[in-house]
């Protein structure tokens, strides 16, 4: 039997269990190979084992053999642990980043038509100013505005214009790429 | 060559000898190259029991077992075999034949799409789109479908892609899977800290699955267990791979387990968890479940650790990889062993005062307990045993003490009913000097009879013991204690006559409705050539005692 103060000591009562919930939002950031039916191998484990995904974004990478998967995931609902290791367990996934908010930068774009009659329209011009985004479509009721940036960006953009009467929204969801390392 | 004689050198080259299955129009081309290949192909009656005889193939021997079935009806009959692999962990490959590729989306005749139906319950699923993808296909399915923890592997074969010209080229090298590569050695620290959990734990408890089975670990579990006299349990699955009865052996846990067991791991300090998943029907309600207990979780799929149960010390290895270490770890820890004397006393005490028990008959009446026991006589404990779904595969878990791993062939995970029967089949043409005997359910072999015609066309000499209650055992006994009573949907009814139905199929039938002939008919049955249905009618409404109520916590056993 083990003495105090040896090195075989190890009080039960001091183990902690892993896992858990996170209570942020994640960014995965998934690397998968680039054939038929892996989206839908991913969309499918979502749904049974009852993961929401929140946002999702697909497209190439640099490599023609491979596509990169982006998707959020709150992690104060599914413990993302479990989601990454059932992520994992498709054979067609290479590669999951949980991206850190620090280390990476995230962009989503999305499109706003929003009601431009005359008495707002200068009002709603000033907002794509302000938020640097662009114009892209004008009519004489409406008004379409193409946003880039952070969530939150887009998200305060849409609390800006909601009141003028948003007509129709369009968001990517996020995509992400780590930060280069500073040069040392 | 026709890329149909590819897949079979892929087939050969992976050690293949037997193949069941079905043939029908988009496999037409297979089964014309499979005319000329030197495989054993057994013709089964039902796509489903190819599965699950694929299934009893490799639980028996732990060979990858393979089926093959036709594109539309034929595959969506494999699905629920497909299904039982996945939640066991069987290594098997299905080989389809879907349409041919200008029919694909177009709801063709016998058009399904079997890889998108098979999506969720497969470890991982081929579609062919260019037949010289064949060779190399079979070979990443069999590489899936044995290594990490082992599943199910569905290949899909359009018509006229299997009929293609290819220029093949036998493949040596290992198969390129980036996305695939299982971690089996186990993180060493993670090993040492769990020896030091385990010596300092007072109540420990040893928790071992199907996954000691599949990874062929019974060896190495025993070494654990007798480096200092843990207590040992395991799941329905893991039945065999530690050796009972045995002094150290609390029988089956969960909810027909036994009360030693689950009191054990309610009061565990530590559980040592290996090779196995929490399962509902282990944890009852989980936020009671064991919850004293640190655990040290063991387990080839990372995802199963902290799944249910949060893992104090997770370890992801092959466990016939990790208990060595373990032992290795925590002999050189030499822990004192008395500090395990006051659990061994507890332990006495439950196995003293609740040993499994039931109350046998005192006129001619088969107690369907008595009738498991009878079989363990018979049989000598030796035979390899399959079972289906219900009342008698608990007793067959409770009565029946398996002391070698690979001989208890059951659906543990799915719960298939009709299970028993295609397994015997895939087991005895696994091992054909073995005795392979199917404990069956009249509500479950009534699923797949027609099963009787495969067994005498291959003159498999498999013995099915039939425990005959005339309805839904446990069906029955939940309607009896859950719901009040009312009895809904569960009477089988007079038919069929069954040692006539096992006549008319070529089988012997014998029945066996009082006790004294119980043994005799037993001795008779497995002493008889060729396949035997042995009918034996047992009392209608006994109940599997103890369990655990659905949702309820281990103290709260009933019976």
């Amino acid at each position: 039997m083990a003495e105090s103060g040896t090195k075989n000591l190890l009080d039960l009562d001091d183990l902690r269990a892993e896992g858990g919930l996170t209570g942020r939002r994640h960014l995965l950031s998934l690397l998968v190979e680039n054939r038929p039916g892996v989206l839908a191998r991913i969309a499918g484990l979502f749904s049974r084992r009852g993961f929401n995904i929140d946002t999702l974004a697909v497209g190439p990478t640099e490599d023609p053999d491979i596509s990169r998967v982006t998707l959020t995931v709150d992690g104060a609902v599914h413990p993302i642990d479990q989601v990454t290791k059932q992520l994992h367990k498709l054979v067609n996934v290479i590669k999951i980043r949980d991206m850190d908010p620090g280390t990476a930068v995230a962009r989503e774009m999305a499109l706003f038509r929003i009601n431009a009659a005359a008495d707002n329209r200068a009002e709603i011009i000033e907002f794509t100013q302000i938020f640097r985004a662009h114009i892209v479509d004008v009519s004489r009721r409406s008004i379409t505005v193409e946003v880039t940036g952070t969530t939150e960006k887009i998200d305060s953009f849409e609390r800006m214009v909601r009141p003028h009467g948003l007509i129709e929204m369009a968001r990517t969801g996020e995509v992400a790429i780590t930060r280069a390392r500073p040069e040392s | 060559m026709r890329a149909a004689d590819a897949l079979f050198e892929a087939l050969k080259a992976e050690g293949v000898k037997h193949i069941f299955g079905i043939p029908g129009g988009a496999n037409l081309p297979i089964y014309d190259a499979l005319y000329d290949a030197d495989f054993e192909h057994i013709q089964v009656r039902h796509e489903q029991c190819a599965g699950h005889a694929a299934e009893g193939y490799a639980k028996a021997s732990g060979k990858v077992g393979v089926a093959f079935a036709t594109s539309g009806p034929g595959a969506t009959n494999l699905v629920t075999a497909i299904a039982d692999a996945h939640m066991d962990s069987v290594p098997t490959v299905f080989i389809t034949g879907q349409v041919r590729t200008d029919l694909i989306g177009t709801d063709g005749f016998q058009e399904a799409d079997v890889t998108g139906i098979t999506m969720p319950v497969v470890k991982h699923s081929f579609l062919v789109t260019d037949p010289s993808q064949i060779p190399d296909y079979i070979h990443k399915a069999f590489h899936i479908a044995k290594t990490g923890r082992p599943g199910p592997v569905l290949v899909d074969i359009p018509q006229d892609l299997s009929k293609m010209e290819i220029d093949y080229e036998p493949i040596t090298a290992a198969p390129r899977l980036p996305g695939y590569q299982p971690n089996t050695e186990g993180n060493i620290k993670q090993i040492r800290i769990a020896a030091k959990a385990l010596a300092n734990a007072r109540r420990p408890v040893l928790y071992a699955g199907g996954g000691v089975v599949n990874a062929t670990a019974s060896e190495e579990l025993r070494e654990l267990a007798g480096a200092d006299r843990f207590p040992v349990t395991c799941t329905l699955m893991g039945l065999g791979a530690f050796p009972a009865p045995h002094e150290q052996w609390l029988g089956m846990l969960g909810m027909h387990g036994t009360r030693t067991a689950n009191y054990a791991m309610d009061e565990a300090d530590l559980i040592v968890a290996i090779g196995a998943r929490f399962d509902d029907r282990i944890t009852g309600k989980l936020s009671e479940f064991a919850p004293r207990a640190k655990f040290v979780h063991i387990d080839i799929d990372p995802a199963e650790i902290s799944k249910n149960v949060p893992a104090h010390i997770p370890i992801v290895g092959d466990v016939k990889k990790v208990l060595p270490k373990l032992t290795g770890e925590y002999r050189a820890l030499a822990p004192d062993p008395s500090r395990l004397d006051e659990w061994w006393r507890r332990i006495e005490g439950w196995r003293e005062q609740y040993p499994l028990r039931y109350e046998d008959s005192s006129d001619q009446e088969i107690k369907p307990q008595l009738m498991v026991e009878e079989m363990y006589r018979a049989t000598g404990g030796e035979a390899i045993v399959t079972s289906d779904v219900g009342q008698h595969q608990m007793w067959a878990a409770q009565y029946y003490p398996f002391s070698e791993p690979n001989r208890w062939l059951n659906s543990g995970g799915l719960g298939t009913m009709g299970f028993g029967l295609p397994a015997a089949i895939g087991a005895q043409v696994a091992m054909p000097d073995e005795q392979v005997v199917c404990l069956a359910g009249d509500g479950s072999l009534i699923m797949v009879c027609q099963e009787f015609a495969t067994a005498a066309a291959h003159e498999l000499p498999i013995k099915v013991f039939l425990m005959n209650n005339g309805n839904f055992g446990m069906v029955r006994q939940w309607q009896e204690l859950f719901w009040d009573e009312r009895y809904k949907a569960i009477e089988m009814g007079p038919s069929p006559d069954w040692v006539k139905l096992a006549e008319a199929f070529g089988w012997t039938g014998i029945l066996c409705d009082r006790k004294d002939d119980l043994a005799g008919a037993m001795k008779t049955a497995l002493e008889t050539e060729g396949p035997v249905l042995l009918d034996v009618r047992v009392t209608p409404n006994e109940n599997c005692f103890p369990m655990i109520p659905a949702g309820a916590a281990a103290r709260d056993m009933v019976g």
